[in-house]
């Protein structure tokens, strides 16, 4: 069957249908890691988003049980080739079928390379995959230009508290839309994690006197995480160490009176540098996010830049000055991507342990 | 951290002639490191014995030395340039041997001269065996079970603890020499005693046999500080088992998930951090396709092939940032050349997939045994990328210039299915054809991965590709009927999967010229994309390109100056080597400084010529006239170069006119007109130059006719190719016969021309004309009489035997053919001077093998001159007089280097057909020190036994004689059979007789095998019988590391070198000052 992609600027790409055959709008964006498809789809970052893979052969290896969430986020799924078998020794399906399953609309047979590069000119875009092949453009554009992500943390996050066992620390989780690898990472490492809904309040969390706090990735604009933040305030101001990943560092930084902004096409991929401005160390990480802290707004007083990215300089990790909140933009549990800052982990553990 | 300015003047040491297993990748390693050396303002003082190489060119290094590598010669050359630091990982493993060398010696410490780029402890922890496993149990990384062993009997022990099959890795050899997989006791044995013999240690490994897991590569770098990055992870199509250089591979992997991928990415990083490695590191992984096992196979901690295919398949430049790494940089201050935004500390993203294919020569080697193991054949590769993996197979096939295009291109249909599935079994060059017949058949895929191990995945994408065979020929009852051709969408979909015109018209029955109008008119074209490092996600400046069918077109014609297109010479093989790479890049750098875009297509990502930064742009793609014409659609060249390509671009001349485009330089109808039987005999007779009477023939009976009018012996060779594939010389109809057999086994478009065989002196000229004058640097005699390819033969600057008058008679020919052939720019001639008569046997109007030889002994630079001639400028414009250039006050000797040891089964002994794979040179202030300076860089080193076994044909015998009488005078045993032990006897040299193969022992090979021979001299008959016996003795030699000389007059001279041996102190020539 045939399908549509049809961007905010008017610019129609014709390719072949996959997953779910229905429409659907959301902003498009693009991801560079050429393994992990199966940790993408199931990112809960995603929410409110469709993705483009930009490696052009996807589902070469099925469906493994690689996932970051019970299931899939992205709106949509945008590839150049959808591979039509799966081969893997774990491989339990085909990913066209968890599409499907998912219900999840996606298009296949476009030029991927062409829509990255107009998607890094002009910026990320809102865009319509459609399998109508009798679309009105003056009647859907606008529809397509009105799009707006909106509150997808409450989405995302857990909706009732749960708990992973364990001997070592306990900690405290916030999800605002956690990949499992977040909460594998603590709890391999023989944290007791209890994970709670984004809208759980500080004092909750104190009361329940953890040896730390975890705040987890998530989707959308920080900025729109008001009610969040405030709590996430109240609890910098206990001494629990912090550790916060992505949305969580963002909204770290928002409670200590920085900004953020929105990154023109965003990073999401496994092959971002980011410079330990500690030790000038740098480790190739695992990155997925459309905003960023702009660190200039932040007082030096308050937090020191931690990491920068280096390919753009823009801000990666911040440590809090005289507390034990670290926090980082990118994504040290990897999944998909390099484990190289999967330290972070045991420095959070140091920090808990230091702390009592 | 900042480069370290203690380091000011270094030492570069290449890798030598081109063998098996260590080939053109170190010349571009070695070139852009040179170049990034020298932006940083360093000093390079240049080590390599191969001539043909850019990076012995003075514009790369300051001083150049083409001298042998031997330990002996680095340690003359640190004290007279006096280097503060050597840089060894650049050229592949010779280098790195020599550096531990000097390093265990204590030589660099007691001259205060550091290594960079990695350290003796690094080299050793990676490279021994015993120490390599200690290390990576110590970080928990699995090896393979498994034993280093000096010995047969330990070997046996071990191998019969933990079972067979077991797979044998001699340590420090390259491209996996001497190493296999044994099935038995005998099997271990035969590869172990062999094994041992070929180690510089002694040492072999016995390994567990992990064959069949899958085979995966990681390219690493790492700087001082300790940050790492992988550039590139590969996948073996062909499973363990295959060496990685003879397997096809795709980069990315294609079948790893992330967990995977990324658990051996966090092995590599863990390894090359433990090694302490600074710079850049290949592992080879085996990872078990049913579970997350895995083992390491095995770690360089240097540039290798595989770094330079991932530098092509990524755009990220390895040896450059390795080179700024050794200098102390880090890899977050070294810029991303391709993007010029990021930094070297990044990994690239691809958006596209690669595919390289090796190139083997059983085309050269036709008794070889196809068969592929862990031990290295290949000569060369080919590279090619698009968005698909069909794709990038189908263009890879295409490039590979073997008279394959398609998955059918050999033939399995008659084999019966029982047949097909047994021969499957065989791993061999030919596999994935024969996977796609068995598709063909309707086996399962399921059949066909349980006896190849080849993952499901990569059968089904072959499976594509047959189905998209059957779509085509489904059609060709409609085309055959006239009621139509081929549906834009099926042409649309061939297209995406690089089926070329010429086999989507082979498939329906179209004509070719039909299949290409029909896709103008759907408008289904080839667009380009852009090889960034960063699939899309910063915008790039360099514009490296490649092909694929639909979407957007990123290559933009650029208007404002002259265009030029300069044709590559595609993957390395034997006959076209990368003396044609050499040519290639110089031409393209003179025309860039006579103000030209220049424009570079070419498929082979070991060379120079496929560097981002030598064109100003550069397409990766197969060289035929499709692929061309797609590059000119868009480029619209004001012309093109093919004169420096090699046949391969020479055969894209006709194409290129065709497409309108002008070649520059000699004229296509002069080009025929040189290959062209009848019309050369014509320009020869109007030129009153004699050449050996000869004719064409199409079929043997036509060749029998003319070889007895001629009388015997006659020369047979197909006209059109390099090397003189196929050339045979033949004594008798017999030969005739089974010649001809041979060269038809392959169409051919043009005639087979028989010559009269003439045995005189071969001389070989290299020319530059202007239309009017010519240039010549110097005439090159060949130290073998005629019958020898010159590929093959010693080759002497300046010509030691000719009187003045032949070397005028030479001049005046040489003047007379290039006039009236229109040369404008290269010719080459090759000569047989019988007496004072100078005979005409070839002539080629374009550039030779000899070309950067000659350029380099003479310091005059003939391929820029003759680029210049071609944009127009005249000879005595351009600061030379014209004619034969004053001899030099020195003298070279050019030594072709073999590596028939690699090739199991090849024919050893030398002919019309060139078998070397590469060169070394020898050049000094006497003949005598350049001809054993030459010996010395080809690697042979005698005395050791003062044993050797003389045998030769009844014409050699007088001359035997007294080269049996030298080599006794310096000390030599001499054994010899019967015939030629009675000539030496009556000569009155001593000799003693042994028996032959067929004779009872103790016999010719007991001796061999017996380890105490140094040289064997074999000159077998001439004509097709050169007898079983022979190629047993030569065989036997040369894999048990044995000296073996076909040709007496090799012979003479390596007594020659011999007797001065007593050169102690050799002269080192800074080649730069000529």
């Amino acid at each position: 069957m045939k399908a549509f992609l049809i961007l905010e600027d008017g610019t129609v790409f014709a390719g072949t249908s996959i997953g779910s055959a229905r429409d659907m709008i959301s902003e498009i964006v693009f991801n560079t890691s050429m393994t992990g498809y199966l940790e993408v789809l199931t990112d809960p970052s995603y929410a409110g988003q469709a993705v483009v893979m930009t490696y052009p052969l996807i589902g070469n290896y099925g469906v493994t049980p690689d996932m970051e969430s019970d299931k899939a986020w992205p709106d949509g799924y945008i590839v150049k080739e959808l591979s039509r078998v799966a081969s893997n020794f774990r491989c339990e399906g085909e990913l066209n079928d968890f599409l499907i399953s998912q219900d999840i609309p996606g298009i296949a047979g476009i030029d991927t390379r062409a829509l990255t590069k107009l998607l890094r000119e002009k910026g990320t875009m809102n865009g319509m995959i459609t399998t109508n092949e009798n679309y009105c453009m003056d009647e859907i554009l606008p529809q397509i230009r009105e799009y707006a992500v909106g509150d997808v943390v409450s989405e995302a996050a857990c909706q009732d508290t749960y708990v992973l066992e364990g001997k070592g620390p306990s900690v405290a989780l916030m999800d605002f839309g956690a990949k499992k690898n977040i909460i594998k990472s603590l709890n391999q490492r023989g944290c007791k994690v209890t994970v709670y809904p984004a809208d759980t309040t500080a004092e909750q969390i104190i009361r329940s006197e953890p040896d730390g706090i975890m705040l987890s990735n998530g989707p959308g604009d920080p900025k729109s995480c008001t009610s969040i933040i405030e709590e996430i305030k109240k609890l910098s101001e206990t001494n629990i160490p912090i550790f916060a990943i992505c949305l969580g560092h963002q909204l770290m930084a928002l409670a200590h009176g920085a900004k953020t902004y929105k990154l023109k096409y965003g990073h999401r991929g496994g092959n971002h540098p980011v410079k330990d401005l500690a030790g000038g160390r740098v480790y190739i990480s695992s990155q997925n996010h459309g905003y960023a802290v702009d660190y200039s707004t932040m007082d030096s007083t308050v937090a020191e830049e931690a990491f920068i990215n280096v390919n753009d300089g823009t801000n990666e990790g911040i440590s809090y000055v005289g507390k034990n909140i670290f926090t980082v933009q990118f994504h040290p549990e990897a999944s998909p991507g390099p484990q190289d800052s999967g330290y972070l982990f045991d420095r959070f553990l140091d920090m808990m342990k230091g702390a009592k | 951290m900042p480069k370290n300015n203690e380091i000011k003047r270094v030492l570069v040491i290449g890798s030598g002639p081109i063998v098996i297993g260590q080939a053109a990748e170190f010349d571009y390693a070695g070139t852009q490191a040179c170049r990034s050396l020298k932006e940083e303002g360093l000093e390079v003082v240049l080590l390599n014995s191969n001539p043909a190489t850019i990076m012995t060119d003075k514009d790369i290094a300051d001083k150049v030395y083409i001298e042998p590598l031997t330990a002996e010669v680095v340690e003359q050359l640190i004290l007279k340039e006096k280097p503060d630091s050597v840089l060894p990982t650049l050229g592949g493993q010779a280098a790195l041997n020599l550096a531990m060398e000097l390093e265990e010696s204590g030589f660099l410490k007691r001259n205060h001269v550091r290594l960079i780029g990695t350290t003796a402890e690094t080299i050793k922890k990676a490279e021994d065996r015993l120490e390599f496993k200690s290390t990576m149990e110590k970080i928990g990384e699995p090896c393979a079970a498994s034993l280093v062993v000096e010995n047969v009997e330990d070997g046996v022990k071990f191998a019969e603890s933990i079972g067979y099959p077991v797979v044998l890795r001699p340590a420090y050899t390259l491209g996996g020499s001497g190493g296999g997989i044994a099935n038995s006791r005998h099997q271990l044995m035969e590869i172990l005693e062999n094994g041992l013999r070929l180690s510089r240690v002694g040492q072999v490994l016995v390994e567990r046999c992990i064959a069949g897991w899958k085979e995966i590569e990681y390219e690493v770098m790492r700087d001082a500080r300790g940050n790492c990055i992988t550039v590139c992870n590969m996948e073996n199509v062909d499973p363990v088992g295959v060496h990685t250089g003879d397997s096809i591979v795709v980069a990315p992997s294609q079948t790893l998930g992330d967990k995977e991928y990324q658990m051996l990415r966090t092995s590599a990083l863990n390894i090359i951090s433990e090694l302490n490695i600074t710079g850049g590191c290949n592992v080879q992984y085996a990872l078990h396709p049913d579970t997350f096992e895995y083992c390491v196979i095995e770690v360089n901690p240097r540039v290798s092939r595989s770094s330079a295919l991932a530098s092509k398949a990524t755009g990220y430049p390895i040896a450059k940032v390795a080179a700024k790494i050794a200098l102390g940089y880090t890899l977050d201050e070294i810029k991303n050349a391709v993007t010029k935004k990021t930094y070297a500390s990044f990994e690239p993203m691809l958006d596209y997939c690669v595919v390289k294919i090796p190139r083997l020569p059983f085309d050269k080697f036709i008794s070889a045994k196809r068969t592929l193991t862990t031990q290295m054949k290949a000569t060369g590769e080919v590279m090619s990328i698009c968005d698909n993996f069909e794709g990038a197979l189908m263009k890879a096939i295409r490039s590979l210039e073997q008279h394959v295009d398609c998955l059918l291109s050999y033939d399995f249909s008659r084999l019966s299915k029982e047949e097909l599935l047994e021969d499957l079994k065989r791993v061999d060059d030919q596999r994935i054809w024969k996977i796609a017949e068995a598709i063909r058949r309707g086996i399962t895929y399921e059949i066909i991965h349980e006896i190849t191990r080849i993952d499901i995945w990569f059968i089904d994408k072959i499976a594509v590709l047959v189905e998209m065979e059957q779509a085509l020929k489904a059609c060709a009852p409609k085309v055959a009927s006239g009621r139509g051709g081929i549906d834009r969408e099926l042409l649309k979909e061939a297209k995406r999967l690089e089926f070329p015109d010429s086999v989507i018209a082979r498939l329906t029955g179209l004509e070719e010229r039909k299949v290409h109008d029909l896709r103008y008119e759907y408008g289904i074209r080839a667009v380009y994309k852009m090889v960034d490092t960063c699939a899309a996600e910063f915008a790039a400046e360099t514009p490296y390109y490649y092909s694929v069918f639909g979407g957007e077109n990123e290559a933009e014609k650029t208007d404002g100056c002259k265009k030029v297109l300069v044709l590559g010479s595609g993957p390395i093989r034997i006959g076209q080597g990368i003396e044609f790479d050499f040519c290639s890049v110089h031409c393209t750098w003179a025309f860039s400084k006579e103000g030209y875009e220049t424009i570079i297509v070419n498929n082979n990502p070991e060379t120079v010529s496929t560097d981002f930064d030598i064109a100003d742009k550069l397409y990766f793609e197969p060289l035929t006239p499709e692929d061309v014409e797609s590059i000119v659609d868009i480029e619209k060249p004001d012309g093109a170069v093919v004169q420096f390509g090699g046949q391969t671009a020479i055969k894209l001349t006709e194409a290129l006119m065709k497409m309108g485009v002008p070649i520059l330089g000699t004229k296509a109808e002069d080009v025929d007109a040189a290959e062209d039987r009848e019309l050369f005999d014509k320009i020869l007779e109007e030129c009153r130059i004699p050449r050996p009477k000869g004719d064409t023939v199409y079929t043997a009976e036509e060749a029998k006719g003319v070889a007895n009018r001629l009388g015997y012996p006659v020369l047979v060779r197909p006209s059109y190719v390099l090397g003189g594939q196929g050339m045979q010389i033949a004594i008798n109809d017999h030969d005739i016969d089974e010649f001809i057999g041979i060269i038809n086994r392959i169409a051919q478009d043009h005639p087979i021309l028989v010559d009269k065989y003439l045995q005189g002196k071969e001389i070989e000229v290299d020319a530059v004309c202007d239309g009017e004058n010519i240039l010549i640097p110097g005439i090159m005699e060949h130290i073998e009489r005629a019958g020898i390819h010159s590929g093959d033969s010693i080759s002497v600057y300046p010509a030691q035997s000719l009187s003045k008058e032949t070397k005028q008679t030479i001049e005046e020919y040489t003047k007379r053919l290039a006039r009236s052939l229109h040369v404008i720019g290269l010719i080459n001639i090759q000569f047989i001077v019988c007496g004072e008569e100078v005979y005409v046997i070839e002539v080629n109007p374009r550039s030779s093998r000899t070309v950067p030889y000659i350029s380099k002994v003479t310091g005059i630079p003939i391929v820029s001159l003759a680029a210049k001639v071609i944009i127009g400028h005249k000879i005595e414009e351009l600061g030379y007089a014209s004619g034969l250039q004053p001899e030099a006050d020195y003298f070279a000797v050019k030594m072709p280097v073999f590596s028939f040891e690699k090739i199991r089964d090849a024919d050893i002994s030398l002919g019309p057909e060139m078998k070397s794979t590469g060169e070394c040179l020898g050049i000094a202030g006497t003949f005598d020190e350049a001809l054993y300076k030459a010996f010395l860089g080809a690697g042979i080193r005698l005395p050791k036994f003062n044993n050797m076994i003389l045998t030769v044909r009844d014409e050699d015998k007088p001359e035997a004689v007294e080269i049996g009488r030298r080599f006794a005078q310096i000390g030599y045993r001499i054994f010899a059979t019967a015939g030629t032990a009675q000539a030496l006897k009556a000569g009155g040299v001593k000799a003693i007789t042994v028996n032959k193969i067929e004779q009872e022992t103790p016999n010719l090979m007991d001796l061999i095998l017996g380890h105490k021979i140094d040289l064997v001299i074999d000159t077998p008959p001439q004509g097709a019988e050169r007898g079983k016996d022979g190629f047993l003795i030569r065989r036997n030699a040369v894999e048990t590391g044995v000296n073996v000389l076909t040709a007496i007059d090799t012979a003479k001279a390596l007594i020659t070198s011999l007797e001065n041996t007593n050169i102690q102190k050799l002269t080192l020539v800074n080649i730069a000052e000529i």
